[in-house]
């Protein structure tokens, strides 16, 4: 889609489904400055994005894989990864990216979450944390920090928040990294990281849920929260992941904190397979399963 | 002469107000008109200010502005194209 | 199209249910299964484990029913014939992506070696009362098709024809075991691969520019692309449009819940497999499936000994319920036994279908075990009577 008032084209738009525009999110959210930094890591990192699918799960953050053209997955609520690991073990030869947000990635799949991470299939999980469940109107989620307002908190939180990046790590993520919508650009770059790796990355980006979180904490608005944003963020690169927590008024820790090398789930199978069955082991199916020609 | 352009798809914008803010230059702010759901978009106010670093486009969460260096803007938007595999 | 060698184990076998389920499920072309074990179910997925490397394809054990039931989807939208294994519990868990796959119309099968329950239930033994659960246990309006194999033989030849419809109707295909059939060892014979008829993906040949993801030309089972190859299409399981985008409106909803129900009903004739004997001069029908028939044919040939007219109809095709058939013999029979290992499932349906043209009598059991001949026999002559 051109802009009617001059020929050039928003470097982003021939990842869109531009006859799917405007999209759903609020004003001030900032799920969609997430997918401009997607754009610009896919555009910088050269990626085929004929071999490149895109899997979510259910929420706002959900939605992306309805609105980017790319070979796209909304799945059901917390299986996104699961969906994608089946997507690459089928098709070792896509770049399987999942796209989701904290609930659907921490609660309800949190179990899918660290099953992955442990056996490091390559996956490169962005998980926009916006600290609730916004598509349903603003429940507690497990990144919640304590004493908030949500509407099934209505007297505060009292539980403690995960520290996702903590998590990941101990599950054993080969790359982990935090950062905000504020970052564009260093977000962009940790997308573009995580492609060049092998193995489970999870990138975590911090953002504005203006209508919920923000509103039912007296936090001003989206741009209210970007600055805030600008203020608390604190780069702490190679931090240990325990003491990046975060709480309702504290500093955001971002940065890369993990980046290391393990062989991942595919090296593995195959090595081991290969150990055991030597010239018996077939990797690939012989016959694709659809018709000749 | 502007090292850069902007270009604003007025029907996208909620004027969330982050391309005002994070435009290192001022280039923009929100303008009084409205589009058709009721929202402000930006208008340029010092064009002459622009880069085209299109910072504007990374913050813009409904992909409504992005910024395109001047002379350069019609190589770019092919070389762009070509990135994203011939796609329009 | 003719099965891929590679995957069929030709020759004369002593198997047993699980195992030769896991044969068709290879002789079929299924080169991905994602499980996670559960009595009596697990033997089919640690052989698909022992025989998937040397075939080509992969075998992963997820960390619960709820991944390995999604697991196996993303296989199939990568580009394989994928399944997954479970007994009641797992099955219970794998509703929700039952679900999606009738929404999304993934080609997939989940095998369901039925075991007492509910909940924990009877880990080691039989039931059959998950037929309604195959039939109705996600939420919404969809359809699926469901088969009952009764011996170790019918895992190997009916898991092929469930692959086969699978493919045919993009439609998750509920393969209904239960553990005696699952656990009893029997001669199973599997044929060179020549002669096993696999039906392929449905998979289009349009441009990328013309390929709608949920068009259909009439026959109501659109073409399919798997990720990778430039289509660039979405699923979702919101209700969409042919396009695959999310389109919330009732006219929409009503558009793609019919469709996805039309697609099998209008090709119940095909679809219904069922087994019949002795029908013609037949006063009493017994209705059966799965492990049950085979009591059944005990209790069917003594009343026969007896003089009693007797007709056998073993249901092979569970899911769309055959109710052409049951109309046609309520028309001149007296009445329906039906046996089964549960407190009464499908002989709702069969006392649905014959509508009132003739009496319907149940013969349940609670599990565990299978029948006393005697007792269906018991049935047989009480219905005779009526």
């Amino acid at each position: 889609m051109l802009n009617v008032l001059d020929d050039t084209i928003n470097p982003v738009e021939p990842f869109l489904r531009s006859d799917r525009m405007p999209h759903i999110w609020c004003p001030g959210c900032g799920i969609g400055t997430t997918v401009n930094s997607f754009a610009r890591a896919l555009i910088e990192s050269k990626i085929d994005l004929q071999s490149l699918a895109l899997v979510s799960g259910i929420g706002c953050t959900g939605r992306v894989a309805g609105y980017v053209k790319l070979d796209s997955f909304h799945t059901t609520h917390g299986r996104a990864i699961p969906f994608a690991t089946g997507l690459k073990l089928a098709n070792p030869k896509l770049n399987v990216v999942v796209y989701s947000g904290d609930g659907d990635l921490s609660a309800i799949g949190g179990n899918h979450l660290i099953h992955a991470a442990r056996r490091n299939i390559d996956l490169k999980v962005i998980c926009v944390n916006n600290l609730i469940y916004a598509m349903t109107g603003g429940q507690t989620a497990p990144t919640t920090p304590g004493h908030a307002t949500t509407s099934t908190n209505p007297y505060g939180t009292f539980e403690p928040a995960f520290n996702l990046p903590h998590l990941v790590d101990a599950a054993g993520a080969v790359y982990v990294a935090r950062w905000t919508t504020f970052h564009v650009r260093q977000l962009s770059r940790a997308i573009s990281e995580a492609f060049a790796k092998k193995g489970f990355s999870f990138i975590e980006v911090i953002s504005p849920c203006p209508t919920l979180y923000q509103r039912r904490n007296k936090m001003g608005d989206g741009l209210d929260t970007m600055k805030y944003y600008k203020e608390k963020s604190k780069v702490k690169n190679g931090a240990n992941t325990s003491e990046v927590g975060l709480t309702l008024n504290g500093e955001i820790a971002v940065g890369k904190f993990v980046d290391r090398d393990r062989p991942d789930y595919q090296t593995m199978m195959r090595a081991q397979y290969v150990e055991a069955l030597g010239d018996r082991y077939v990797e690939e199916a012989v016959e694709c399963c659809c018709s000749e020609g | 002469m502007a090292k850069g352009r902007v270009s604003i798809v007025v029907e996208r914008c909620k004027a969330c107000g982050f391309c005002v803010e994070f435009c290192p230059t001022h280039v923009l702010a929100l303008s009084s008109a409205f589009n058709s759901k009721g929202y402000h978009p930006p208008h340029v106010v010092h064009p002459e200010k622009c880069s085209g670093c299109d910072l504007c486009g990374m913050y813009c969460p409904d992909f409504a502005i992005y910024g395109t260096k001047a002379q350069e803007a019609k190589i770019e938007e092919t070389k762009l194209q070509k990135a994203a595999g011939g796609e329009k | 199209m003719r099965a891929d060698p590679h995957g069929v184990l030709t020759g004369t076998h002593f198997m047993d249910g699980d195992h030769a389920c896991c044969e068709g499920a290879l002789a079929a072309g299924a080169r991905f299964a994602a499980g996670y074990p559960i009595t009596p179910s697990t033997e089919v997925v640690e052989r698909f484990a022992s025989r998937v490397p040397t075939v080509g394809g992969s075998f992963i054990q997820m960390e619960d029913e709820l991944a390995a039931s999604i697991t196996l989807q993303g296989a199939v939208w990568g580009g394989t014939k994928a399944f997954t294994v479970t007994s009641g519990p797992g099955f219970s868990l794998m509703m929700e992506h039952i679900g999606y796959a009738a929404m999304t119309e993934t080609p997939c099968v989940f095998v369901d070696v039925q075991r007492g329950g509910p909940s924990t239930g009877l880990p080691t033994l039989p039931a059959q009362a998950d037929m309604m659960q195959a039939r109705w246990g996600s939420h919404g309006d969809y359809e699926i098709i469901a088969l009952c194999p009764n011996s170790p033989q019918e895992c190997f030849d009916l898991t092929i024809k469930a692959f086969n419809l699978s493919e045919e109707f993009r439609v998750p295909v509920m393969f209904m075991m239960d553990e005696v059939v699952g656990h009893m060892t029997e001669k199973v014979v599997i044929p060179p691969a020549d002669q096993i008829e696999v039906v392929p993906r449905k998979h289009t040949h349009k441009s990328v520019e013309e390929y709608l993801p949920y068009g259909t030309n009439g026959d109501m089972v659109p073409e399919m692309a798997h990720a990778g190859e430039g289509y660039k299409f979405h699923v979702t399981g919101l209700t969409h449009d042919e396009r695959g985008y999310p389109n919330m409106t009732p006219q929409t909803q009503d558009k793609l819940v019919r469709r996805l129900q039309n697609k099998i009903r209008v090709a119940a004739d095909r679809i219904c497999m069922f087994e019949q004997d002795r029908l013609d001069d037949a006063d009493v029908v017994v209705v059966s499936y799965g492990i049950t028939s085979r009591v059944a044919q005990r209790a069917i040939d003594l009343a026969r000994e007896r003089g009693l007219r007797v007709g056998k109809l073993r249901l092979i095709t569970a899911w769309p319920f055959p109710d052409k058939k049951i109309v046609e013999l309520a028309a001149h029979v007296k009445a329906f036994v039906v046996p089964e290992l549960n407190l009464g499932q499908m002989v709702r349906e069969v006392e649905r279908a014959a509508a009132g043209q003739a009496k319907t009598f149940a013969v349940p059991h609670a599990g565990g075990g299978v029948h006393n001949p005697d007792d269906i026999l018991n049935a047989i002559v009480e219905a005779t009577r009526c």
